[in-house]
């Protein structure tokens, strides 16, 4: 049919753009805990926010199922701006999926549903996109290990209160297991799999 | 498979469109640049995607009944674009030329919109249309002309 909704327009450069973020989210993943920026000119449709858009647009092709919360999966303008800008399928299957999006990370998501990867080809697992409001370090969980000299915490906010239960358990997983980005407005910080997380009380 | 014997009016307008874009998609740039600054609404328009050069396999199918295999692939731009009225125009095209696909999109886009739609089919769309059934006619009649007709000459029985 006639498109009749305006579709919004993706990085301004796709080229430099695409390769700032994904130095920021390389960065991010090498320094478990850090933020780091990722400011591009973006405006995508909500309740997308720029920095998880970027987040997608640089790191989901056509070979990534992507899986979205109920809150994007409402929004046919956003499921339409990810499918044209990135040309990933979006699936409904969690296990399935190489990136997960959450536009609301307040709402619990079993998160051990999505696929943690083989023992054999742990690099297959699903990287969760959780936007957050603010990222805050001197509070949360208490992080240690590769990529992080002594310790440091990390406070997303907001998370469900079933979060850092599950994170825990996921670093269990070791070699396997889900990584974690987390995605303010204009920042980005990383949680993989490999950080050990000490939670509070 | 049942085929329908009478098109909905939107399928009507599916086949019109793809007509519209292939013959945008086969047009010569001026013949795009004339016909669209003829047509009001065509200075307010902003990229969705920006010209991108890449490659798709093209198939083909021997007799155009066959199995359909690849033949290889092709240099293609592809670009996107919405106009003010709110209308998005896509087109790909064969070659490297950037400005010729922003304009293919302009005129998809412009064609969507009703009020614009009469003077794109006048004013680009028949004029390339016409041009594209003159050249291939011209090919035909040369094609033609080094016809040879085989035959077995009669032979002399004893």
């Amino acid at each position: 049919m006639l498109d009749r909704v305006p579709l919004s327009p993706g990085f301004q450069d796709p080229v430099f753009d695409s390769q700032a973020t994904f130095r920021s989210v390389m960065s991010a993943m090498a320094r478990p805990g850090h933020i780091e920026p990722v400011a591009p000119l973006l405006r995508p449709p909500g309740p997308l926010n720029p920095a998880a858009a970027a987040l997608l647009l640089t790191l989901a092709d056509f070979e990534t199922p992507v899986w979205v919360d109920e809150g994007i999966r409402c929004s046919e303008t956003a499921l339409q701006w990810i499918r044209f800008h990135t040309g990933a399928r979006v699936t409904k299957e969690m296990a399935e999926s190489r990136f997960a999006i959450l536009s609301d990370s307040s709402k619990p998501v079993p998160l051990q549903q999505f696929f943690a990867g083989r023992q054999d080809y742990p690099d297959e697992s699903t990287t969760v996109i959780l936007q957050v409001a603010a990222i805050e370090t001197d509070t949360g969980p208490v992080l240690t290990g590769p990529g992080i000299e002594t310790s440091l915490r990390l406070n997303p906010k907001p998370l469900s209160a079933t979060f850092w239960v599950m994170a825990v358990e996921n670093a269990g997983l070791f070699p396997r297991g889900l990584d974690f980005l987390f995605a303010a407005k204009n920042a980005v910080a990383a949680l993989p799999r490999s950080t050990q997380i000490e939670l509070e009380g | 498979m049942t085929r329908d014997p009478e098109p909905s009016a939107a399928d009507k307008l599916i086949t019109a469109r793809r007509q519209a874009m292939s013959a945008f998609a086969q047009a010569q740039q001026d013949e795009l640049l004339t016909g669209i600054s003829d047509t009001p609404g065509s200075g307010n328009w902003s990229y969705v995607r920006k010209p991108e050069i890449g490659l798709i396999m093209t198939q083909g199918r021997i007799g155009g009944s066959g199995a359909p295999f690849n033949i290889g692939e092709v240099t293609v731009t592809r670009c996107a674009v919405v106009i003010a009225s709110g209308e998005t125009g896509h087109a790909t095209i064969m070659g490297r030329d950037r400005e010729k696909a922003r304009l293919a999109a302009l005129a998809d886009a412009l064609w969507q919109n009703p009020e614009s739609r009469p003077v794109v089919e006048a004013r680009i769309v028949s004029p390339i249309v016409a041009r594209l059934a003159a050249d291939d006619a011209l090919l035909r009649a040369e094609a033609d002309a080094t016809k040879v007709d085989f035959y077995t000459m009669a032979r002399g029985e004893d």
